[in-house]
């Protein structure tokens, strides 16, 4: 079970970062978590939002590139080494992960969201081994 | 010092009529040696027998550099390769280099043009010279190098690069010549400068060329490093550095026009014009075996003066350059055109068609950076990925222009869209 990232493209200029954000308020798009990976050139922000299709036809037509990846919302509870419990799952199958940060759910519970290389399988492992995925209608609204 | 009096003083009539005996002499070769130029003389009802003398040269077809590249790599040489000693190539404008071949003799001539220069810039056989162009497949190392030779004076070859080596060099052997890129000599400047080693060089010349500088450019050289800074001019086509070249009046450049007739056109019309007028720069060799051309359109505007300069020298003076008549830029003295970075982009096929060339000089060195639109087409949200196109990229336009060059990627559309002629090159140099 996938859910959707918003991936915007954001060159390092004064203000771009607060485009992309006013963009997405203008048009209702709630921002459930956020990463943002910066170069010496440019900005690669990840966004979970409520309606990324949406958020995509908003920031394109406002001019930036953006594009969706499908990604891995994981459930976790706030337990010492739960994160390092869920990795070894990943990597005892061989799966190399892209990137991943956390996700805020509001609940008790942490959760995180992870990029790897072979999606649909390590979506399988996990789900076998009872973890559970966040479907992306938990995060509408 | 005038080199060669007899050809660098003689009179107009004296000088037309050398040029015509010479040219009729020209004209004759390229028919019978070079199906190109036959065929083209053919087209326009013109055999050799119809040029008299240089006042039938508006009868005869021009030559471009795209005439070059259609028959790449030898097909304008007019003697058998046997006797062909070395080439030089330059960038053409969609990636396919310029091929230019010389025989002994025209080896011989390059080095007495470019020996008459360094004798107008005040230098001797007494002299030492740092030859500070790149050596290569590019005609100003080599160029001034055997000119330098011819001249009889200590040749220093330092090609270019290593600018630690060269100033340390210039100190400990005295050097008191170097010819080399303007833009790279006040780059020299500043390191002495930096290293408190201005006071401790014997130059007392400069001979700068293969890119466009200013005459205030030319001043600062000149203060910053004690020493009189000539300008120097020539293009591979017509044979490399050495074509023309200023003295010590600075009043234009002194053209060999025993060797190479020059003419000023308008670009428009292509209409010959008159003399102090600007227009485009047109030259047919008169000497030259390897590659003979016929009104080779230079593409460099500027305006010529027949009259005697204070020097002595009777030979027509072109103005200081202003500008092209095409989208050829010079960065650190290499030929760029726009079309061979598009052409190498789209090649690559992985970027949109949107790019611009940013070019700019930082400590005296010229830069170029090509932006690059990150498009739905190639774009990533893993870093990674967009580091190896970007590097990719870079690649490939070196491969292709033989620069390296930045890339930069940036948002879409920010890259102007034209209704007209694209602006694909911002270039912030000042010529100061």
């Amino acid at each position: 079970m996938f859910i959707n990232q918003l991936s915007v493209f954001i060159e390092n200029r004064e203000g771009r970062l607060e485009q992309v954000l006013e963009a997405l308020k203008n048009n209702n798009i709630n921002i459930v978590s956020l990463s943002l990976a910066d170069t010496s050139e440019y900005g690669m922000l990840r966004m979970i939002v409520s309606d990324p299709e949406k958020g995509k036809e908003v920031l394109k037509n406002n001019g930036f590139s953006a594009m969706l990846t499908p990604v891995l919302g994981v459930k976790m509870s706030h337990k010492v080494g739960q994160l390092q419990i869920l990795l070894a799952k990943i990597c005892e199958a061989g799966i190399n992960i892209d990137y991943m940060y956390a996700l805020a759910t509001g609940s008790d519970d942490a959760s995180i969201v992870i990029k790897t290389a072979d999606l649909k399988k390590a979506s399988e492992i996990l789900e076998e081994t009872g973890i559970e995925l966040i479907s992306s209608g938990e995060l509408k609204g | 010092m005038i080199w060669n009096e007899t050809k660098e003083c003689m009179s107009r009539d004296e000088m037309q009529t050398l040029q015509s005996k010479r040219l009729v002499k020209t004209v004759e070769r390229v028919y019978h040696n070079v199906e190109f130029y036959r065929k083209k003389m053919q087209a326009v009802g013109i055999e050799p027998g119809d040029i008299k003398g240089i006042e039938d040269i508006s009868k005869l077809p021009y030559t471009t550099k795209d005439d070059l590249r259609d028959t790449y790599p030898f097909g304008l040489f007019a003697v058998p390769m046997s006797q062909i000693v070395r080439v030089h190539a330059s960038s053409g404008t969609t990636g396919k280099a310029t091929v230019v071949g010389y025989t002994k003799r025209d080896i011989d001539i390059w080095a007495e043009c470019v020996a008459r220069a360094f004798a107008q810039a005040g230098l001797t056989r007494e002299d030492i010279i740092q030859v500070a162009y790149g050596y290569g497949l590019f005609t100003g190392g080599l160029g001034a190098h055997y000119g330098a030779e011819h001249l009889g004076a200590t040749v220093v070859p330092m090609s270019t690069g290593n600018t630690k080596k060269l100033t340390t060099m210039m100190k400990d052997f005295g050097a008191t010549a170097i010819a080399c890129t303007p833009s790279y000599l006040l780059h020299i400047a500043e390191t002495l400068e930096a290293d408190g080693d201005i006071d401790k060089i014997k130059l007392k010349a400069a001979i700068c060329g293969a890119e466009p500088w200013t005459e205030q450019m030319r001043l600062q050289i000149e203060e910053k490093l004690h020493i009189n800074a000539f300008d120097i001019y020539g293009l591979s086509e017509v044979m490399g550095p050495g074509v023309a070249c200023d003295c010590i009046y600075h009043k234009g450049l002194h053209v060999y026009e025993d060797h190479f007739l020059p003419e000023i056109i308008s670009p428009e019309t292509l209409q010959p014009i008159g003399e102090n007028e600007t227009g485009e720069l047109v030259f047919t060799t008169l000497t030259k075996e390897g590659l003979p051309l016929l009104r080779y359109r230079t593409k460099d505007l500027t305006s010529i003066s027949y009259e005697k300069c204070e020097c002595g020298r009777t030979l027509a003076r072109i103005s200081r350059f202003k500008g092209r008549s095409d989208d050829m830029l010079i960065i650190r003295g290499v030929n760029v055109f726009p079309s061979q970075v598009e052409a190498a982009l789209l090649e690559m096929g992985e970027t949109a068609p949107y790019y611009m060339m940013i070019v700019d000089r930082v400590n005296n060195l010229d830069t170029l950076e090509v932006q690059v639109e990150v498009d739905e087409v190639f774009f990533s949200d893993k870093i990674g990925e967009l580091e190896s196109l970007t590097k990719k990229i870079a690649h490939v336009i070196q491969q292709a222009i033989g620069l390296a060059v930045k890339v930069k990627l940036v948002e879409p559309k920010t890259i102007e869209r034209s209704m007209g002629k694209a602006v694909r090159v911002i270039d912030k140099r000042k010529l100061i």
